[in-house]
């Protein structure tokens, strides 16, 4: 294919030839753009970490260590807290949780804002309007107080918390997903399948979805970095599961047990730094992602018009 | 001349790497006032060599040779030097205008914008200035402040027209401007285009297949193949004396009206260009091609006045095409 040794102008045509494969949308933009590079970069270790926790972490993050809020030292890394407990063991273990209802939750949220976005977009009209009400009444609520109200009543258990977070975070799914639709389906090809004698379902299905899709997973990515975020601040504020370590809760022992008083930043500031790690680096994918699916960017020949001069020296061709 | 190109060429990267080289070597000129045609089969590099003459290519792309305006070279920095020009001095009607505007956005505000861009007119001057183009290309001016789809698809044909003289331009670049309008509306087109560049002293480049149009339209004309021209000269030379077997192809696949001629089809496609091609580039398809032409790649030569054709058999004087 590459060859550039001058040929025949019957020169077979190599038709038969498989075309060259086209890279997935999200694996040319982390390839494509450095900002998302180090996103994915950094998320992936991250993930790395908290599937091999039990491997890595040094001590048992539920045994005492040492001193109660010792401070870092060769044995001790990131010190102790205030049960006297390894720092990083909780850390590295607490990015499982905290990484587990972040991905839970926006995959909650996509699926639930996903399916409204779609359906309302799609059908229009009366269901269009019912839906969009129910989206708006959801992003009047005050997120905080909701998540407060709701993990009292069903109790404070990692599913629920995951629910929450997911039911709280659709809103914003659906109404990007819901626009893109409205253009998509007054789109020719769309007309034609509906002409075709195609289904609801199959128009759905077979060509708004797939044309969506891209856009669907650059705000799930986007979703990632809010629900690692409000689990931080539900945990922070006492109503995550008990049972489980995560980095609000971690903060949240630290702050309760006087860590600031004591000097005792280790304490505080990793999980803080973990958190804001792994909500920039979703943030830098999604963002990415989204740049790269702006139609601004994708006129093509009439926006970017940085086509290069060459000197006239290609005139040996 | 108001507007020369001279040996331009125009490659694009291809994803699989290597590059297409998708115009090699076009050479024209146009005077004021002058109706240029530009024909070929489709993927020939028509397209491609007027987005040049308009910076519009994509990052993809390269670009060689001269496009001189007026005595100024607007390729020789790029987008910095064609921008000036663009749409300014340089316009174009797209392929498919009709469906080039902005739906939500007034006809009256959509053709203002260029002269706001260019700084020609703004506010109420605009305003007149819009009614005086639509009236001009014949859309009562009091349509300014309707929408797109309030128009039919002739009247959003005149009013992409309208918007391409909306900065005067010396030169109008239509690309087919004609396909997808009924046989009627099409007429008229083509003689406003006509007017126009009467009226205006506009030198005007049209590219299409269709070659009635050309002929109905245009004094000169060049047959482009595989991304270079192949033979181009007047009007009424390319139709009745063509030096090119192509040309004379292309002519006789053309059905006529009164159905005594059979039509003919050229068979095969044109060569890929992603790889330099050695001897003629039309050969395989060629109904006269010779020894000469499997190695020898012919240049574009003068074969009679103000006619100019690339191929081995005007080298050969018993065998010149009849």
């Amino acid at each position: 294919m590459t060859s550039t040794a001058p040929i025949l102008a019957d020169e077979p045509q190599d038709l038969e030839a498989p075309p060259p494969r086209r890279r997935p949308f999200v694996w040319s933009v982390i390839r494509g753009q450095p900002q998302a590079t180090v996103g994915a970069v950094v998320l992936l270790a991250f993930v790395v970490v908290a599937v091999l926790a039990p491997v890595i972490a040094p001590y048992d993050p539920r045994e005492k260590a040492g001193d109660v809020f010792e401070a870092p030292s060769s044995e001790h890394w990131l010190g102790l807290d205030d049960g006297g407990f390894d720092m990083l063991s909780l850390m590295i273990h607490g990015a499982r949780v905290s990484l587990i209802v972040g991905f839970a939750a926006a995959l909650v949220a996509m699926l639930v804002g996903g399916t409204v976005g779609l359906i309302s977009g799609y059908f229009g009209g009366k269901t269009d309007i019912t839906l969009m009400r129910l989206t708006d009444y959801f992003i009047v609520i005050p997120d905080i107080p909701l998540m407060l109200v709701v993990a009292a009543i069903w109790g404070r258990s990692l599913t629920n918390i995951i629910l929450i977070i997911g039911l709280i975070y659709w809103t914003t799914t659906a109404r990007v997903i819901r626009s893109q639709v409205l253009s998509v389906r007054e789109r020719v090809y769309v007309q034609r399948t509906r002409a075709l004698g195609a289904g609801h379902w199959r128009i759905l299905s077979r060509h708004v979805l797939p044309q969506v899709a891209p856009l669907l997973v650059a705000i799930t990515v986007l979703t990632v970095a809010v629900a690692i975020f409000a689990e931080t601040a539900i945990a922070f504020l006492g109503l995550g599961d008990p049972t489980l370590i995560s980095w609000g809760k971690l903060i949240e022992n630290a702050f309760s047990r006087s860590a600031i008083s004591v000097d005792a930043w280790w304490a505080i500031v990793p999980p803080g730094l973990a958190v804001v790690a792994v909500v920039l680096a979703c943030t830098m994918i999604g963002r990415s992602l989204e740049d790269a699916l702006n139609p601004r960017l994708r006129v093509g020949h009439l926006s970017v018009r940085r086509f290069r001069v060459r000197e006239v020296e290609g005139k040996a061709l | 001349m108001i507007l020369q190109v001279e040996d331009l060429h125009v490659w694009f990267d291809l994803e699989r790497g290597g590059e297409l080289h998708a115009v090699q070597g076009v050479t024209f000129e146009l005077a004021p006032g002058e109706r240029f045609g530009l024909v070929g089969e489709s993927g020939c590099g028509k397209t491609t060599t007027i987005l040049a003459l308009m910076g519009l290519l994509p990052a993809s792309a390269s670009v060689s040779g001269r496009v001189v305006l007026d005595g100024e070279n607007m390729l020789a920095q790029g987008e910095r030097t064609v921008a000036p020009h663009r749409w300014r001095d340089v316009a174009m009607v797209f392929q498919g205008a009709m469906n080039a505007f902005n739906p939500v956005k007034r006809i009256g505000e959509q053709i203002a914008e260029p002269m706001e861009l260019h700084g020609i007119a703004e506010g109420r001057a605009a305003h007149r200035r819009v009614a005086e183009l639509l009236e001009r290309v014949g859309i009562p001016a009091a349509r300014a402040d309707r929408f797109p789809h309030e128009f039919s698809g002739g009247m959003r044909q005149r009013a992409a027209i309208a918007m391409a003289l909306a900065c005067q331009p010396k030169v109008l670049l239509a690309d087919e401007p004609t396909t997808a309008l009924d046989v009627m509306v099409q007429a008229q087109i083509l003689e406003l285009l006509v007017a126009l560049a009467d009226d205006f002293g506009l030198a005007l480049v049209l590219v299409t297949h269709d070659l009635p149009i050309v002929a109905q339209v245009c004094d000169r004309a060049a047959v482009m193949y595989a991304g270079e021209i192949v033979e181009s000269g007047p009007v009424d030379a390319l139709f009745h004396a063509p030096r090119h077997p192509y040309t004379r192809l292309l002519f006789a696949a053309t059905p006529d009206l009164y159905g005594d001629a059979e039509v003919v089809s050229i068979p095969g496609a044109p060569p890929r260009l992603d790889r330099a091609i050695v001897g003629c580039p039309f050969r395989p398809r060629c109904d006269r091609a010779f020894g000469r032409c499997v190695d020898d790649r012919p240049a574009l030569k003068p074969v009679a006045a103000e006619q100019a054709a690339a191929c081995h058999l005007n080298d050969v004087p018993q065998e010149v095409p009849a």
